[in-house]
């Protein structure tokens, strides 16, 4: 394939990004993939439990944003995080074993799916309370900034968290203050059962950021060379000026909102579904660097081989994580444990 | 030892803590340019300069999170509500951001931020701007809840909450900012969770905080000329509770009455009655009673808003009754 037939952004990614990169951006794809399907087994089997949401079908948002940072960058973001939290560099099967509540995990069994952290990789946090971690992204951008520190925050969110008071708070102090933070709107179209029709009096998400006189984007979230193109830029700009960007990534989730919620359920269609897997994330990444002659199906079977071999082995690591000790019951709620009450009442 | 206002001596406090940490700064609604709504922060922009002493929008739920998310980052937020009334559109942040935070993320993340402002009611400011929220936030395992009565405790308390590793929520009196009171110079710093004896006395316990403190000092003044002498103990932190000096004092006096702005239910107070019931239970020669502000919002009729603060004459009814002499 010449590079001339390809949209400039692919043509610009293809050129400016290391081979073993691009590769590694499809190895996590697919270990995101494989990792999400076995979670899925594994909370059939009721290894898992709570509150569990699938990233299957929107890898491409996370993979394309997270390869533009620098491991001193950090990402705030919601329940949807298994994925982000792997690809910020959590080990796998730490973050099983969260998912598990067992005490290896990346919160020692305290967290769960939807509150992963890892303070070595940046990885603050896996939060529940819908767009109740913007402002904490503005938060670490505020303090890079009083650090002088040049690193980045990256903010995951859905898109019917725009709705949200705390979103439109934390864009007018970002944008007032010059702060280096990149919002992305994750718009898999649907915020559980309800399209982004009916939520949102304005379909185009970036828009908002104009009432903030704030830079924006639109990019196809289902392409991850785009994904990097756009957010690699914006990245750049929170560095280099401190500005904040918000980027609203189209994409779709293949699966029910949660475990608890089937596929398509009674807001949208199997055949809507089926169209829309047609256009798999890594399935068109893979063609494009087949087609791009970096890769062959040899080595991509390989890639998914290791992908496979790797959720295997956190579930290994998971199913040998002991349970939290009940003596861990009361650790962590001060950083010194305090009082004569707490004390009595245990 | 100078005599200076509760106000003053928060000021000092603030001020000697942004001098000694760089990390410490104060963000809020009219913390800088005004000098602050009850100007507590007087002067402080002039110091320490507008990237340490940070205006925000009205922006509760934002600039509570951001607050979190610095500390998050390394940064000793103190954030200024400017009053605890506002807080309500913040408590997301305060309750699910900074009270769990070291807790779901298995120990990495411990916050140390101050949340500030006054509470309480004030004079004729009506429903939405006249209420006591301790016991909102005490029942939060991960906040620490602090209410200073006097200026010493105001300076030295505050001092603690700025170099505590975990959330503190402080509340200061609305109508205390004028009271004077002596306040030793200097790295003056006062525990959290130790209780105060604020008057020492031998025939009936009475727990109180804040600026409920002055309304048992009256109280007790009433009752010496009858010869009733009262003990007046000041948690000044509510949350973790320092219960031993209640407890002593009971043991002593065998009889408890517990005196709180707030409303009844649920209250801070029933917290303490349940804490005396339960580790002084033989030493009581009568149940534990409480005075609250009734149980209403508050109403701007200047003498039904009278009638629903807890008064000196309702505590000494209240301590009359747990005496037996009526
Ligand atoms: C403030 C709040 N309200 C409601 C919920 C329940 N809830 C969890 S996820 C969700 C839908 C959110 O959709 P979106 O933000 O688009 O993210 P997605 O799940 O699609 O990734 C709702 C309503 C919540 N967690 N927080």
């Amino acid at each position: 394939m010449s590079t001339s037939s390809l949209p400039d952004h692919v043509a610009r990614q293809l050129a400016a990004t290391p081979k073993a990169q691009l590769l590694e951006m499809l190895y996590q794809m697919l270990l995101g993939r494989r990792f999400e399907e076995r979670t899925a087994e594994m909370y059939a089997m009721q290894k898992i439990g709570g509150f569990c949401h699938l990233y299957i079908g929107q890898e491409a948002v996370a993979i394309g944003a997270i390869s533009t940072l620098r491991p001193d960058d950090l990402i705030v973001t919601a329940y949807r995080e298994h994925v982000h939290a792997i690809v910020k560099g959590c080990e796998p099967g730490p973050v099983m074993a969260e998912l598990f509540g067992r005490e290896g995990g990346v919160s020692k069994g305290k967290g769960g799916s939807m509150h992963l952290f890892d303070r070595r990789r940046g990885m603050l946090g896996g939060h529940g309370i819908v767009g109740g971690h913007i402002p904490l992204a503005t938060g670490t951008a505020f303090a890079a900034k009083y650090l002088k520190r040049d690193y980045v925050t990256l903010c995951f969110f859905g898109e019917a968290a725009v709705n949200i008071g705390a979103f439109h708070e934390s864009l007018n102090m970002a944008a007032l203050w010059k702060l280096p933070v990149v919002y992305i709107v994750e718009n898999n179209r649907f915020g559980m059962g309800t399209a982004i029709e009916r939520s949102s009096a304005i379909y185009d998400v970036a828009q908002r950021a104009c009432a903030y006189d704030m830079a924006s984007e639109t990019v196809d979230g289902m392409d991850v060379l785009a994904v990097r193109d756009v957010v690699g830029r914006a990245v750049d700009l929170a560095r280099r000026e401190g500005a904040p960007t918000l980027i609203e990534a189209r994409c779709y989730r293949f699966m029910g909102h949660s475990m608890s919620d089937p596929v398509h359920g009674h807001y949208r269609t199997k055949e809507e579904v089926q169209e829309q897997k047609e256009q798999d994330p890594i399935r068109s990444y893979m063609n494009l660097l087949i087609g791009a002659g970096l890769v062959d199906r040899q080595a991509v079977e390989a890639l998914d081989q290791k992908a496979r071999a790797v959720t295997d082995e956190a579930i290994r690591f998971a199913e040998a994580s002991p349970e939290p000790s009940p003596d861990s019951i009361f650790q962590d709620v001060y950083s010194v444990p305090y009082g004569p009450y707490t004390t009595r009442e245990q | 030892m100078a005599v200076i206002t509760y106000r003053d001596a928060l000021n000092q406090a603030l001020r000697e803590e942004l001098r000694r940490d760089p990390a410490v700064f104060l963000m809020g609604e009219e913390v800088g340019v005004y000098q602050g709504a009850y100007k507590v922060s007087k002067g402080l922009l002039q110091e320490f300069g507008p990237q340490r002493i940070v205006d925000t929008p009205i922006t509760e739920e934002g600039f509570a999170g951001v607050g979190v998310g610095a500390a998050m980052a390394g940064l000793r937020p103190v954030i200024e509500m400017m009053t605890w009334n506002f807080s309500l559109v913040a408590i997301d942040q305060i309750v699910n951001g900074a009270a769990k935070m070291l807790y779901m993320s298995g120990g990495q993340f411990n916050i140390p931020i101050v949340f500030r402002g006054p509470g309480g009611a004030a004079h004729q400011l009506a429903a939405q701007h006249s209420q006591s929220l301790e016991a909102w936030y005490a029942n939060v395992p991960g906040l620490k809840v602090v209410a200073p009565s006097t200026p010493a405790d105001a300076k030295g308390l505050l001092k603690s909450a700025i170099r505590d590793n975990d959330p503190v929520i402080f509340f200061e009196g609305e109508t205390l900012y004028g009271s004077k009171g002596e306040v030793p110079d200097g790295d003056y710093t006062v525990p959290i969770g130790v209780s105060d004896v604020k008057r020492p006395g031998t025939d009936v316990t009475v727990v109180a905080w804040s600026k409920m403190v002055g309304v048992a000092q009256k109280a007790a003044d009433m009752l010496a000329a009858d010869g009733i002498s009262v003990e007046i103990i000041d948690p000044r932190t509510l949350r973790p509770l320092d219960d031993g000096p209640i407890l002593a004092s009971v043991r002593k006096t065998n009889r408890c009455v517990v005196l709180e702005e707030g409303w009844p239910y649920a209250g801070v107070g029933a917290q303490i009655a349940y804490q005396v019931q339960h580790g002084a239970f033989g030493d009581l020669d009568a149940p534990v009673a409480r005075v609250t502000g009734l149980d209403v919002p508050m109403p701007y009729a200047k003498n039904l808003e009278l009638l629903v603060m807890p008064s000196a004459a309702r505590l000494i009814a209240a301590i009359r009754e747990v005496l037996y002499l009526d």
